[in-house]
């Protein structure tokens, strides 16, 4: 098998884009389903590109992008200090694991009644959800990143007399900053997972969740709803990009490999 | 992006390091049960009706679910109608999703044409936060199992797929120079050499899509208009502000999302053999 060049593989990619596009296009033409139902890739694309103009929808995608960027923040906040802490001292790691063990895999969506009957159906309620779920990559990948810091580095800061704290920051948070950022970029998906799922179930307010919500309520809705998803994958992959980008700047030392995505449960 | 999961737990675990983990385990279950004891202490002395001390919590879970008659393995009416319905729609989606996950997978990932035609559409399908496209299943199937399989299904393909393809897509040159030389034919091929060499791959996408199944199970049952399942369970309770029974499903959710993903390393571990499991 040949490599294929760089711009053939663009090509194909654009080729295949199309061809997606022209299938889902042939069946909401076709009549296969109600037409009201599924929409025709175009009707959809156009609505999408529509709601880009639209103040309200707009206002609505900022709200989830904040509590978005909120939960998240506050997650590598928590996380990371954290992730310090049990990887350093094994007798933490030890004790406080399990009690991680616990909580890791309980589904955080099981958490939204719960928390719904907390702190009511605000922005409150999606950033303590969305800081939930997303401590685990970051704290995973944290730990993760402080057991394949190079020895030798550390052994040789030692020899020079610098204290515990001194090696800390100057060779384990640096060699793990790769890891975190990984997580980052795990949590980062895991969060609008969590924004898109609780404004859904919420059902008002305002948000991107909620505009998709209502449109499923709606007769005929499935073109706003479709437009809806359109918007939340382009801001998926565009907060992804975003990040890997960002990866690729800070770090770039690290083969993409090392760096490729540890240990993320939504 | 070479997203995929990777292991969670460390990667090096020799036996010094096992012999530790041995001595630590004693520990674990002070600090468990110290925990636990807290909480409960905790719990009685603000006597919240939010927060339950753990001992009500798992007598009301052993009430609800785990009363019944020793014959039906001790499962009383309400765990039969409520916990195996989810189950069952959790098990179809899923196995639908790792089916068609790893044969795609495999098909898009040996041929270099193939992956560079399908590698945007897969990056955006799996940009998709999954909860967004529940609604429309909910619009094409109205409300019901159908719909449920369907989301799950289609929620945890993507992490397969996508992994799978690039598992298959990593196989050692050299080793398919061997099959060629071999004259395997496609289907020895596909079961000695793609096959193999894709499976760590497989199973980090099928670990991530184990855990969006059970997420979209939940969110799929939350949704007003359901009949059964712990998520109806969780919602029913929420409307009666019964917190009791709602950190009682939380206790059943959280443990069944352990046993299932131990499950699946079980079996990852069987196949994989321990070591090889990498991203």
């Amino acid at each position: 098998m040949k490599r294929l060049r760089r711009r053939q593989e663009l090509w194909l990619g654009l080729l295949g884009v199309l061809l997606a596009f022209g299938a889902c296009e042939a069946v909401g033409r076709a009549g296969v389903v109600r037409r009201s139902y599924l929409p025709p890739a175009s009707e959809v694309l156009a609505r999408a590109v529509e709601l880009g103009g639209d103040r309200a929808f707009l206002d609505g995608v900022g709200a989830t992008l904040k509590a978005w960027a909120l939960g998240l923040g506050l997650s590598v906040a928590i996380a990371v200090p954290l992730g310090l802490l049990l990887g350093s001292v094994p007798l933490v790691d030890s004790a406080v694991r399990v009690i991680v063990e616990f909580l890791r895999p309980l589904p955080s969506v099981a958490l939204i009644p719960l928390v719904s009957l907390l702190l009511g159906t605000g922005t409150e309620t999606k950033v303590a959800l969305i800081t939930y779920a997303c401590v685990w990559p970051v704290l995973f990948n944290t730990v993760y990143g402080l057991g394949e810091t190079d020895p030798l580095a550390k052994d040789t800061l030692r020899a020079f007399g610098f204290g515990r704290l001194s090696v800390l920051l100057r060779v384990e948070l640096p060699g793990t900053a790769p890891f975190i950022a990984a997580g980052i970029r795990i949590s980062a998906a895991v969060a609008l997972i969590l924004a898109v799922a609780t404004e859904i179930l919420s059902g008002f307010g305002e948000g991107l969740g909620i505009f998709i919500a209502q449109a499923g309520l709606a007769t005929d809705g499935t073109r706003d709803v479709l437009a809806g998803v359109v918007w939340a994958g382009v801001l998926g992959l565009v907060i992804n990009g975003v990040l890997v980008w960002g990866e690729r700047r800070l770090f770039p030392w690290t083969p993409e490999r090392r760096a490729g995505g540890r240990g993320g449960r939504p | 992006m070479k997203g995929a999961a990777a292991p969670v737990r460390n990667a090096a675990r020799g036996p010094a390091a096992a012999g530790r983990a041995g001595g630590h385990v004693l520990l674990r279950l002070v600090v468990l049960v110290v925990a636990v004891a807290l909480w409960q202490v905790a719990a009685r002395a603000h006597a919240s009706v939010y927060f339950p001390p753990p001992g009500q919590i798992a007598g009301r879970a052993h009430e609800l679910w785990f009363s019944g008659p020793v014959g039906r393995l001790f499962l009383t009416d309400a765990a039969v109608a409520d916990i195996l319905p989810s189950l069952g729609r959790m098990a179809a989606g899923f196995g639908i999703a790792a089916v068609t996950g790893i044969a795609l997978g495999l098909a898009v990932g040996r041929s270099r044409w193939a992956y560079a035609l399908c590698n945007p559409v897969l990056q955006f399908a799996r940009a998709v936060p999954p909860p967004a496209l529940v609604p429309v299943f909910v619009v094409v199937f109205a409300l019901g199992t159908p719909m449920q399989v369907a989301s799950i299904a289609f929620s945890a393909v993507w992490p397969v797929l996508i992994n799978t393809a690039e598992g298959a897509r990593g196989t050692d040159p050299l080793r398919l120079d061997v099959a060629a030389v071999l004259r395997l034919n496609p289907v020895e091929r596909l079961w000695f050499l793609l096959l193999p060499s894709a499976l760590p791959r497989i199973f980090a996408g099928l670990r991530l899509s184990l855990s969006l199944s059970l997420i979209l199970m939940v969110f799929s049952e939350l949704l007003p208009g359901t009949a059964d399942g712990i998520g109806f369970t969780l919602t029913d309770a929420q409307s009666r502000s019964d917190l009791l029974t709602v950190w009682a499903a939380l206790l059943l959710l959280g443990v069944l999302g352990y046993v299932l993903n131990t499950a699946l390393l079980a079996v990852e571990r069987r196949l994989v053999g321990r070591g090889r499991t990498t991203a």
